[in-house]
C-alpha cells in the first residue's frame, strides 16, 4: 500500500536499497531490505569474506529512514510535487551512526525511523536498524533536504 | 534584552555548530553564519529551533530568511520577543 512511493525514488538498481515500506506516516517509517548476495560492495569488501560495509549500511537507513519520509512529507505540502520535478534529488546533510552487529550478505534488515522534526525543508530523525532477530544493527541521527539540483 | 545582551547569548546558541571559535569569540553584527563561522547552511535549521526553545518564541519561513548574519538573528530574536510582552 505504501510501496507506490518506491517510484519517486531516484536510486536505482545496485544503489537502491529499499525492498518493501511497512508503516509511513507523519511521524516515521518502518521498511525493509534484502541484502543481495552477489551485491557488488561484496567481492572487495573483504575478499573472500564479504561483510557489508558501514557506509552502506548508513546509506539504507538513509534511503527509509529519511528518503522516503522526506518525499512522503514534502508531497503532503501543498503545490509540491516531487514527480514532475526531475531535478529534485535527496540531499544528506548530517549522520551520526553506532553499528553494533555484522550484516552479512543475503540478511534481511529492518529500518525504524521516527521524525525530530520536519521544518523549513529540512527532515531530521532518529533512526534503528534491526536484524532478523530483532537485534539492533546500527543506531543514529540522520537529516537532510530535498534540493532543486540542475547537474548539467 | 540589549542587543548587545542578546549578541552575548546569541554565541552560545551558535557555539555548538562551529569550530571557528575565533571567528565566534569575535563576532559582530555583520558577521556571516555561513561564510565567517563556517557553518552547515542544514545546520542553520537546528540554531533556529535552539533559538525558539531559548528564547521561548516561534520563527517563521520569513523571518528565518533573514538569520543569514549575526545582526538579522539579532533583529529576529529582539523582534519576536517584544511580541511578547
Amino acid at each position: 500500500m505504501n510501496n507506490h512511493i518506491l517510484n519517486h525514488l531516484p536510486y536505482k538498481s545496485t544503489f537502491r536499497f529499499i525492498d518493501n515500506i511497512t508503516s509511513l506516516n507523519e511521524n516515521g517509517v518502518t521498511g525493509d531490505f534484502t541484502l543481495k548476495q552477489d551485491a557488488f560492495f561484496y567481492e572487495d569488501h573483504f575478499e573472500g569474506n564479504p561483510v557489508t560495509p558501514g557506509v552502506i549500511i548508513t546509506e539504507i537507513m538513509a534511503q527509509i529512514g529519511l528518503v522516503v519520509l522526506g518525499i512522503f512529507l514534502i508531497m503532503k505540502e501543498p503545490g509540491k510535487d516531487i514527480s514532475t520535478d526531475p531535478a529534485l534529488y535527496p540531499v544528506l546533510t548530517s549522520t551520526d551512526v553506532s553499528f553494533y552487529k555484522m550484516v552479512l550478505p543475503g540478511q534481511k534488515v529492518t529500518v525504524i525511523s521516527k521524525k525530530q522534526y520536519f521544518r523549513f525543508g529540512k527532515l531530521k530523525c532518529t533512526v534503528e536498524m534491526l536484524n532478523s532477530s530483532k537485534e539492533i544493527v546500527a543506531r543514529g541521527t540522520f537529516a537532510g533536504i530535498i534540493k532543486h539540483i540542475d547537474l548539467k | 534584552m540589549t542587543r548587545q545582551e542578546i549578541l552575548t547569548e546569541l554565541k552560545k546558541v551558535l557555539s555548538p555548530y562551529t569550530l571557528e571559535k575565533d571567528a565566534l569569540a569575535n563576532i559582530d553584527e555583520s558577521t556571516n553564519l555561513i561564510t565567517d563561522l563556517k557553518i552547515n547552511s542544514a545546520n542553520l535549521v537546528d540554531i533556529i529551533i535552539d533559538a525558539e526553545s531559548k528564547y521561548n518564541i516561534e520563527i517563521d519561513y520569513d523571518s528565518a530568511d533573514k538569520m543569514v548574519n549575526v545582526g538579522g538573528c539579532i533583529d529576529v530574536i529582539e523582534e519576536k520577543t517584544n511580541q511578547q510582552i
